[in-house]
């Protein structure tokens, strides 16, 4: 332990060597203590209760549950919602982030506000707004319907819902990073002559592709797990609007519970997937970038 | 290097204007942000106010004030009010340890803290449903004592506190890990011990952070739906969150009540984040004076 803190290189405000500003050994095992009892209870075992209980009953089950012809059409309902719904956050998120980040204008604050709205929104209050837009009530949604468009209880309404609650992360991860990069390097590539989108593709992405990865990454987590908003626009119909969120609802309400868990460990692996991209995305973030996205939540 | 234009800092005279920049792509890059944004957030939005515009007062007073909406919305605030106080005593805890502390595991627990973010409601609703439930890993032991947690307010207390913490601990760890050692360090030469240092000196600096952290957690867990219906249990009166009442109404056709609720709930939690902004900008106007 202390060959590793003598290795490695730490910040002039590191207290290795001053002891007034440590604790007594006792309090730091205490919190310490208290820290790791808490992370066990309420992340690692129900992380760990997940994949267990999809397995209690073999393979062979778990296999068979994720297989069968509905658990199917969810996953691939999912895969077309988030194949939809994320390049559609992805442009306006990039859109967003290079008018908010590389030009002055007057509301801007208030724009970065409203971007973030959809986070503070109660997933079914988003799924309402749409059912309020398109449903048998309101005119605008019976004159879709008499035009043959369905849009509630159908793949639309979930795409709408899901583009809405997954609104604010490209645009959230990119705006502080762009920021910190400040215009320099893309003035300079306007001035040698590139055009736009060559400014962008060879100087801006470059700097920013980690932390777009991490915004895509996070964004398409959301994507296929949103469970609020989706329930309040799919109507529920077995094989036809059944996100894999819903499907593993309908899965344990049936008591069901293998099953459910089967496929609820498919969207938890995602969740773990995530968490490592974004470990190295903040691995390989320069530390500049990393101290601007600091803010972000 | 060359020579660059150097940018001028945004001044109130040019307030209806942008400064001049060499950049392209800001009026397709703007206008194709705002039209976005209108028509997936804003004018979805506004349909909601419109909505419950349509209802007479009197009518919306009743939806409101129906007692088993009122117990839904006294348990979704009261909960996760208390949610994010318990996530601001840990979180804080947890912000602590790892940016002060080395012990192992740090990485892995560092890492996991995002898993309430990244992990999907439902998910976690199922996870925490069956764990506690009489027959699960947390419920058998707990039993015993006579804690229920399945299915009664304590279980919507759990699932909020644990989709709430990642934000406390993410808000603090930034603080923390700025925080100049010296301070400390000065606070111990005049004479003062650890708990004294970290009451006078170390918390009031990261006050305006707990309160961010406590806003975004509250936030959340107001309107959380799928980690916590499926702990709840529902029972009217006793374990009914306002998110599901919404949803109720709408299995009804309900569409004014299940909008004058959704006009309640999204009233209530901008004034409480008004409120704690307000609280936070005053905690830290108290900190630059001095």
């Amino acid at each position: 332990m202390t060959g590793l803190a003598t290795r490695q290189r730490l910040p002039p405000s590191s207290r290795a060597s001053s002891r007034v500003t440590d604790e007594p050994p006792w309090v730091r095992a205490l919190l310490i203590g208290i820290a790791l009892c808490f992370f066990a209870i309420f992340l690692l075992i129900p992380l760990i209760a997940v994949f267990a209980e999809a397995l209690k009953k073999g393979w062979d089950t778990y296999i068979a549950s994720v297989s069968t012809p509905d658990s199917l059409s969810a996953i691939k309902l999912t895969l077309f919602v988030a194949a939809i719904s994320v390049p559609l956050n992805l442009v306006f998120g990039i859109a967003a982030a290079w008018s908010i980040s590389k030009f002055e204008f007057c509301g801007k604050r208030l724009l970065i506000s409203l971007i973030d709205l959809p986070f503070s929104v109660s997933p079914v209050i988003s799924g309402l707004i749409y059912v309020l837009i398109f449903g048998a009530q309101s005119q605008f949604g019976q004159a879709l319907r008499e035009h043959g468009f369905r849009v509630l209880y159908a793949a639309p309404g979930i795409v709408l819902a899901t583009v809405f609650v997954t609104f604010p992360f490209v645009a959230r991860e990119l705006i502080p990073l762009m920021q910190a990069q400040g215009n320099d390097e893309e003035e300079a590539a306007v001035m040698l002559g590139a055009n736009g989108f060559m400014t962008f593709f060879r100087v801006t992405l470059p700097n920013i592709k980690w932390g777009l990865m991490y915004g895509l990454i996070l964004c398409n987590a959301r994507a296929m797990g949103e469970f609020g908003a989706v329930s309040v626009v799919s109507g529920h119909i077995r094989g036809q609007t059944n996100t894999i969120p819903l499907h593993v609802e309908i899965l344990y309400n049936e008591y069901n519970f293998a099953a459910a868990f089967a496929v609820a460990s498919l969207l938890a692996l995602l969740a773990l997937l995530t968490l490592c991209v974004k470990s190295l995305v903040e691995y390989f973030r320069p530390e500049n970038a990393r101290r601007a996205a600091a803010g972000e939540h | 290097m060359l020579a660059l234009p150097v940018k001028k800092a945004f001044s109130l005279k040019k307030i209806f204007s942008f400064q001049h920049s060499v950049l392209p792509g800001f009026s397709l890059a703007m206008g194709y942000s705002l039209t976005y944004l209108s028509l997936i957030v804003l004018i979805p939005l506004a349909a909601v106010f419109l909505k419950s515009a349509e209802l007479s007062f009197p009518e919306f007073w009743n939806t409101v004030t129906h007692p088993r909406i009122l117990a839904s919305l006294r348990l979704s605030f009261g909960a996760s009010l208390l949610a994010a106080a318990i996530n601001a005593v840990f979180g804080l805890n947890f912000a602590w340890v790892l940016v002060r502390y080395r012990f192992p595991g740090k990485k892995i627990l560092d890492a996991l803290i995002d898993l309430p973010f990244a992990m999907p409601t439902a998910v976690t609703g199922i996870t925490l449903a069956t764990l506690y439930a009489r027959n699960g890993w947390f419920g058998r032991l707990l039993a015993p004592l006579g804690i229920e947690v399945s299915y009664t307010p304590l279980g919507v207390l759990v699932a909020s506190v644990f989709i709430g913490l990642p934000f406390v601990v993410r808000t603090l760890q930034p603080v923390l890990e700025d925080m100049e050692i010296e301070l400390e360090e000065a606070a111990a030469c005049l004479g003062a011990d650890r708990w004294q240092t970290f009451r006078k000196v170390i918390f009031p600096l990261l006050t305006p952070a707990l309160l961010t952290g406590f806003a975004l957690a509250f936030a959340r867990a107001v309107g959380e739906y799928g980690s916590i219906v499926f702990i709840a249990g529902n029972m009217p009166m006793v374990s009914e969150i306002a998110p599901l009442m919404i949803l109720t109404k709408l299995e009804q056709y309900d569409y004014a009540g299940a909008t004058a609720i959704a006009v309640v709930m999204l009233v209530f939690s901008f004034v409480i984040l008004l409120l704690i902004n307000t609280l936070q900008a005053r905690s830290w106007n108290k900190e630059t004076r001095t």
